[in-house]
């Protein structure tokens, strides 16, 4: 029989313990590393102060109140060069939005595409879809992005090609877009008096549709009778707006790019630099979200399909009802990391000259003002912050989709 | 049964030769029609795609294929073409021929000393060898341990005696590990070392080797600055010691993220978190304009190894993730039964725990390593001369003016076979590892 014979007489506490208590070692390991962590911070801090009255700087940042002094070819708001700074700052965080956005949807239509065509029974098309998910996944981004803007300045007519009585070039869609080695030409909406109540309808009738559906689910779960409700939905979304943009006289008109002098005059330029990284950044993503879709397909058990068949429910349903939400489960979060890489490889502008937030905070105005140090922690501060606000736009997702267990 | 009154007219009294199956259920065509034209929309898609295919290939083919492979300018390699075909619709393979050297070694490497890339690259498939097949003699893997330092002085030459004292730093951080184990616990054992190997490396190392040096210099090779470096050569430097460290460094933040003591915890989100919120190539222009800020005044720091630092970092806070993953998929019995066997720590992390959660989070490891080597490309716009660089300095000169396809098709093939192989390997690596039985 054991007895309890060593109970440990109360010796007090004894400097060993930090080390060998593992109720102490746990305090003395992070009071070690707090204070190499503050260490080291303030190692850097002197650093930094010794290095900057060496240069005779401070750190300041007023010049982002100061004059900019240079133009952005793309500007989604109000800017010239005697806007300040902070404002060229804003125009470049806008562009890097923007060709981010634009690229997140094209990225997900690529690539939600070759992913789904990778699983079809057609071989030839599977085929296809694979050689080109490893062609792009596996050369640099970079690469991507030079050579297409190669293609676009290099194998698009100039605009001096659509000229004369047999043009070489013409443009598309009805005269309306010109595609040209300078840039893509679109047409610019321009807003005639009582646009605004044409885009209130067009909202209206969005949130109509949305609250159709809502009344349309709960009916089916009431009564069981399914609405005819894809046709109901096509009919609220054009219908009040085309009426009452008719009933107004067609009220927005389009004022199309044409030919006058030596380029493109009216529309909308789209820069070649802004298409070409949009585009790479896309097949490229793209490539990475086939593989993500197909996975999370995959990832979905063959007892689930098997389930809903035998259950009779038609394999169109299987698909929406079943393996969808499944998968998407695995599908979303993978997906939001892609967008966020996107997101970041935006940066890449630079191999191409599309003026983002890169160019214009971290470019030219921190070559202009000298200020790298404040313009390399503000713009890293604000990609950080937009990364912060995707990701935690995922965390709100997966805690939506979790699965309800136990 | 009697066979008489039968009001069968003719029975069958031998068996029949067997028949071939029908024509379209067989071979090619049942083929086909499965795969290819099993529907209108299947139908569809095929002619599609067979279209896409046969215009891609029509212009491709020809052009790659009937291209030029010698000439020493663009306007004399579109001479041959005018004279052999009648029109330049084709490839000047011959810039990749003429600027091999420039591609691959860069423009201000010493032509003199391509010899040494050379070993090292040899070296480098010698010493990567017994890591990724575990059936090569485990002897090999000398040479990997020996190889970092080999590979230093080989690349940046100057005498031996430098990269081998660093050596003899990890060689003391073992002896002292040893010898201490035996009296102290792990941490502390580790602290001893670390602490021993500084002082060689901060203290003793430098005046042995300035005192050897001078004396008698061990095999000295030619200086070569890292700005001359370039091409292919630098691209595999970086990608491969990123690689190299990146895994240890983003084990260490996975073990900090998962661990019980908030601090450290604390720390290993904000690191990792910061790294993966900010793009790359701001990362790289902290590196080139602002670590002067941040170090000592009057140090020099080589580009190359705060290039090689940066996506060290980038890439191991990714990596964490991905381990982190690992982790995280591992049931709980395993931590468990790794506390009830009286492990501690470390060997409940060394034996029971890393070698599952690294077999789980293979395909994302290697993902990541795909990813860094493909991100060495991002160094051309700090100015390291690399392939693309390369590529723009053979554009910008007059003998190559107006070439483009040949020279990123190049590149990019170069960058497809290195990274195409690694993810064929992860592939091959995870079924050789998988012991689940489905």
């Amino acid at each position: 029989m054991t007895t309890l014979t060593d109970i440990p007489q109360s010796q007090g506490f004894r400097l060993s313990q930090l080390i060998y208590d593992t109720r102490y070692r746990s305090i003395t390991i992070q009071v070690i590393v707090f204070i190499a962590f503050m260490l080291v911070g303030w190692i850097l801090v002197r650093n930094v102060t010794i290095n900057l009255a060496n240069l005779g700087k401070e750190i300041d940042f007023t010049f982002l109140r100061n004059p900019s002094n240079y133009d952005i070819q793309q500007t989604l708001i109000e800017y010239d060069s005697t806007s300040s700074n902070f404002r060229a700052a804003m125009v470049g965080l806008l562009n890097t939005l923007l060709v981010a956005f634009l690229g997140c949807i094209l990225a997900t239509l690529v690539g939600v595409t070759a992913g789904v065509l990778r699983l079809s029974k057609n071989w030839l098309v599977a085929k296809v879809m694979t050689v080109y998910v490893e062609t792009f996944r596996n050369i640099p981004v970079v690469i991507w992005i030079i050579a297409t803007m190669a293609v676009l300045s290099e194998a698009l007519p100039q605009p001096s090609a659509f000229r004369g009585e047999t043009p070489t070039a013409s443009m598309w869609l009805w005269d309306t877009v010109a595609v040209t080695n300078r840039g893509t030409y679109i047409p610019m909406p321009v807003w005639g008096a009582g646009s605004v109540f044409v885009i209130v309808t067009f909202l209206l009738s969005l949130l109509a549709l949305w609250s159709f559906g809502k009344w349309a689910q709960r009916r089916f779960e009431a009564t069981g009778q399914i609405l005819p409700t894809a046709w109901i939905k096509l009919a609220i979304f054009i219908a009040p707006t085309l009426l009452v943009y008719l009933a107004l006289g067609a009220p927005i008109t389009f004022d199309s790019p044409a030919l006058k002098g030596f380029n493109f005059q009216g529309g909308i330029q789209l820069s070649n630099s802004m298409i070409a990284l949009w585009l790479a950044l896309s097949i490229y993503t793209g490539a990475f979200i086939a593989e993500i879709v197909r996975s999370g397909i995959l990832a979905v058990s063959k007892g689930q399909t098997e389930a809903a068949f035998a259950l009779g429910i038609r394999p169109s349903r299987t698909m929406n009802l079943v393996i969808l939400p499944q998968a998407l489960r695995v599908i979303i979060p993978p997906l939001i990391s892609q967008f966020l890489n996107l997101t970041k490889n935006s940066s890449l502008a630079l191999a191409v000259g599309y003026q983002d937030l890169r160019a214009t905070l971290g470019g030219t105005t921190m070559n202009n003002t000298g200020r790298e140090l404040e313009c390399m922690l503000l713009m890293m501060l604000i990609y950080l912050i937009v990364s912060l606000i995707i990701s935690s736009g995922m965390n709100v997702y997966n805690k939506s989709m979790k699965l309800k267990e136990r | 049964m009697v066979k008489q009154n039968s009001t069968i007219a003719y029975v069958r009294s031998e068996i029949l030769e067997q028949q071939p199956a029908p024509r379209g259920q067989v071979g090619a065509s049942k083929w086909v029609r499965e795969n290819l034209f099993s529907g209108w929309f299947n139908t569809i898609l095929t002619l599609v795609s067979l279209y896409l295919v046969f215009t891609l290939l029509q212009a491709l083919v020809p052009w790659a294929f009937g291209g030029v492979w010698t000439a020493d300018s663009l306007q004399e390699c579109r001479a041959i073409l005018n004279e052999r075909y009648g029109n330049t619709h084709h490839a000047c393979w011959a810039v990749i021929n003429e600027r091999w050297n420039q591609i691959v070694y860069g423009t201000f490497f010493p032509s003199t000393e391509y010899w040494r890339t050379h070993v090292a690259f040899v070296l480098l498939i010698l010493a990567i060898l017994p890591v990724l097949f575990d059936a090569l003699p485990r002897k090999m893997m000398w040479i990997t341990m020996a190889y970092p330092f080999v590979m230093v002085w080989l690349i940046w030459g100057g005498s031996l005696w430098g990269p081998i004292s660093v050596a003899v730093g990890f060689g003391i951080a073992y002896f002292t590990a040893s010898v201490a184990a035996r009296y102290l616990g792990s941490g502390l054992t580790a602290l001893v070392s670390a602490v021993a190997a500084f002082v060689w490396w901060m203290i003793l190392g430098p005046i042995v080797v300035s005192a050897l040096n001078d004396t008698m210099p061990l095999l000295a090779l030619r200086e070569i600055q890292s700005r001359e470096l370039g091409g292919f050569v630098i691209s595999v430097i970086i990608g491969v010691s990123g690689i190299a460290l990146s895994l240890p460094l983003g084990i260490i933040l996975a073990l900090g993220r998962q661990s019980d003591l908030p601090l450290v915890k604390m720390i290993c989100v904000g690191f990792i978190e910061f790294l993966r919120g900010v793009p790359l190539i701001t990362l790289l222009f902290t590196a080139s304009l602002l670590l002067n800020y941040f170090l000592p005044p009057d140090t020099e720091f080589d580009l190359t190894l705060r290039v090689i630092v940066m996506v060290t970092l980038f890439s191991s806070a990714y990596m964490a993730e991905v381990i982190r993953g690992g982790l995280a998929a591992l049931p709980k019995g395993q931590y468990e039964a790794a506390d009830a066997l009286g492990l501690d720590y470390w060997k409940a992390q060394r034996l029971i725990i890393m070698p599952q959660a690294l077999k789980i989070s293979i395909p994302g490891i290697v993902n990541t390593f795909i990813g860094l080597f493909k991100d060495t490309t991002l160094v051309f716009f700090i100015g390291i001369f690399d392939m693309l660089a390369a590529a723009q300095a053979i554009r910008a000169n007059s003998a190559w003016n107006g070439i483009t396809w040949e020279l990123y098709i190049f590149i990019g093939l170069i960058f497809w076979v290195c990274c195409f192989s690694m993810s064929r390997y992860s592939q091959w690596l995870e079924r050789k590892l998988r012991t689940d039985h489905r």
